[in-house]
């Protein structure tokens, strides 16, 4: 079982949620945050005041899949998620120990 | 058979009614009172929709964790102005005088009895209004520290004692009472100096005894940004302040005439400018067009506007109004610079705006300008400071003193809705401000120990 995080522009989102259903990713959770890596902020002004805004809106896709599944979903998520700027976002992958279904208790990859 | 009966009652009644109604027709004086009566009261309908409008600003304006504190300390200098203005203050402002300095009559209505002449209501509700717009300009400049119950104290000595003892100097007259600065030719139509500049600098007094909100400025006295949560709502509170103040300044005729045609022009063209002028200033500043700058603006020349509405031409009304917008551009940079933390603009719009709008009378009098009339409008904006500044910088410090002016570090931290209201603006919202970033309140406290300096490599006996 693999845990991918797909950290991606918020405008993404619809893209990259299509190409994961068309895969046939069944479940996915979305986080907002904000984050940035190499990406710089920006200067935003209030009343004559300038503040650095260094974290940027991004959206957090989380699901979990069957091992064999793992790359094609990545995969398909850059390719979605893509725009060729600056601040498209990260994909993290790990591992992940068990999953349950809470209504019914199934584990594995029963649960997913 | 009843039915008959009936019908030929209810043909009886209508014929001595019609009769009765017919007996005598209002006179045409009837009809100028009555249309006074309504224009007076559907104009101080107006000038109280002004206060949603100040709720908006500021609750647009401030962080979203103070919401409710807001919209409290707006309610709350309504309300009790009102009461304090009923029981006190309108007798101060406008009872019959004590050698031009302070009224002497009229307290909780007094000069009412139920059946008499109703104007003293009319009259009343109209100047109630205006006591409270001085009151509720307060509450921006102190927002997101001020302590709850000290803003409820304050909210009633202002509209008991300070904005009615210098009302009464400028418009005594127009009931019972004769003020000494009217008498000297003060013009002041609908209060520039009465209700904003009183209010301005209440509010500055405010903010001196209070000090800047936690983290405002960094270690070397710069302004840092505290953005507003909802500047939608802002812009929606800058634009019922607008339509309000068409009754503000219009309404102060108190009067069904044609005077309010040319007040009603004055007054757009004043605000309309006052934007642009705003615009112009802090785009040149900043290279950006701002909104909060821009919404200052249209404030700014409506309360340049508001003293010399009736005595200015349009085309007056149109430089009052840029000039305002650009002052008050200004000045919100030059208060945040000298570390006067005003976080709506309070004092620069109705403080600074407010002397503008007093000179100005004198500077475009459509009369002619006088020097004497200038000197008299310089000595009544004098006058207003000279009053309102230290009586108010007192009331704070007394509260100050006694139970509290400023919440605490944490309080303000977590928000006042939290601390003084125990209620969430928004409860299904997380409401998250991370600004204003940077230090904000000193450390006290040291971290001890240090993480990894005794802990043994992977792999290491234990």
């Amino acid at each position: 079982m693999v845990k991918i995080e797909a950290i991606v522009k918020p405008f993404k989102l619809g893209e990259v949620q299509e190409a994961l259903t068309a895969l046939g990713v069944q479940g996915m959770t979305l986080s907002e945050v904000k984050g940035f890596g190499r990406q710089k902020g920006h200067v935003e002004l209030y009343r004559g005041a300038e503040y650095q805004v260094d974290f940027v809106p991004k959206v957090l896709l989380a699901v979990v899949v069957d091992d064999e599944m793992a790359s094609p979903a990545v995969n398909a998520i850059r390719k979605a998620a893509l725009t060729g700027k600056i601040g498209d976002g990260k994909i993290f992958i790990g591992s992940l120990d068990d999953a349950v279904r809470i209504r019914t208790g199934e584990t594995g990859a029963q649960a997913l | 058979m009843i039915r008959k009966s009936f019908l030929l009652s209810l043909a009886l009644w209508g014929t001595f009614t019609v009769r009765a109604a017919f007996a005598e027709d209002p006179s045409a004086a009837d009809v100028q009172t009555h249309l006074d009566y309504v224009w007076t009261l559907v104009a101080a309908a107006l000038v109280f929709f002004m206060q949603a409008g100040f709720a908006l600003v500021e609750a647009g304006f401030t962080r979203a964790k103070n919401a409710v504190n807001i919209m409290m300390k707006n309610l709350m200098d309504f309300s009790i102005g009102t009461l304090g203005f009923w029981a006190i203050g309108f007798g101060l402002m406008f009872g019959a005088t004590a050698g031009g300095w302070i009224g002497t009559s009229g307290f909780f209505l007094s000069d009412y009895t139920p059946g008499g002449d109703p104007w003293v209501l009319a009259f009343w509700m109209f100047q109630a209004v205006f006591c409270a717009t001085a009151a509720t300009i307060v509450s921006g400049a102190m927002a997101e520290r001020t302590k709850f119950t000290g803003y409820l104290l304050y909210s009633f000595v202002v509209s008991a004692l300070i904005y009615p003892i210098f009302g009464g100097w400028a418009w005594g007259s127009l009931f019972n009472g004769n003020g000494w600065l009217e008498q000297l030719g003060f013009i002041d139509f609908a209060g520039s100096t009465v209700v904003h500049s009183v209010g301005g600098w209440a509010a500055l007094a405010g903010t001196l005894v209070l000090g800047p909100r936690l983290g405002k400025y960094d270690a070397k006295g710069r302004p840092r940004a505290i953005p507003g949560h909802n500047l939608p709502l802002a812009g929606l509170g800058v634009f019922i302040l607008w339509i309000g103040w068409f009754g503000f300044n219009a309404g102060s005729t108190t009067a069904g005439v044609k005077d309010i045609a040319w007040i009603f022009a004055n007054t757009n063209l004043a605000a309309a400018a006052g934007v642009v002028g705003a615009l112009v200033a802090i785009w040149s500043i900043t290279k950006k067009p701002d909104l909060t700058m821009s919404l200052n603006g249209a404030l700014a020349g409506l309360v340049g506007i508001t003293a010399p509405c009736n005595n200015v031409s349009p085309t007056s009304a149109v430089a009052i109004g840029f000039v305002a917008g650009i002052l008050v551009v200004l000045s919100v940079l030059f208060f945040d610079r000298i570390r006067v933390d005003d976080p709506v603009g309070a004092i620069s719009v109705h403080g600074v705006c407010g002397v503008w709008g007093t000179l100005a009378a004198a500077i475009f009098n459509i009369e002619g300008f006088t020097a004497g009339q200038l000197g008299v409008q310089a000595l009544g904006a004098a006058a207003a400071f000279l009053w309102t500044f230290p009586a108010a910088y007192l009331t704070f410090r007394v509260i100050h003193a006694t139970i509290g002016l400023r919440v605490s570090e944490e309080e303000e931290m977590n928000g006042l809705d939290l601390g003084e209201h125990g209620e969430s603006a928004y409860p299904d919202f997380d409401v998250v401000s991370t600004f204003p970033a940077g230090v904000v309140v000193p450390k006290s406290v040291k971290a001890t120990g240090a993480y990894g300096a005794t802990r043994k490599p992977a792999g290491a006996e234990s």
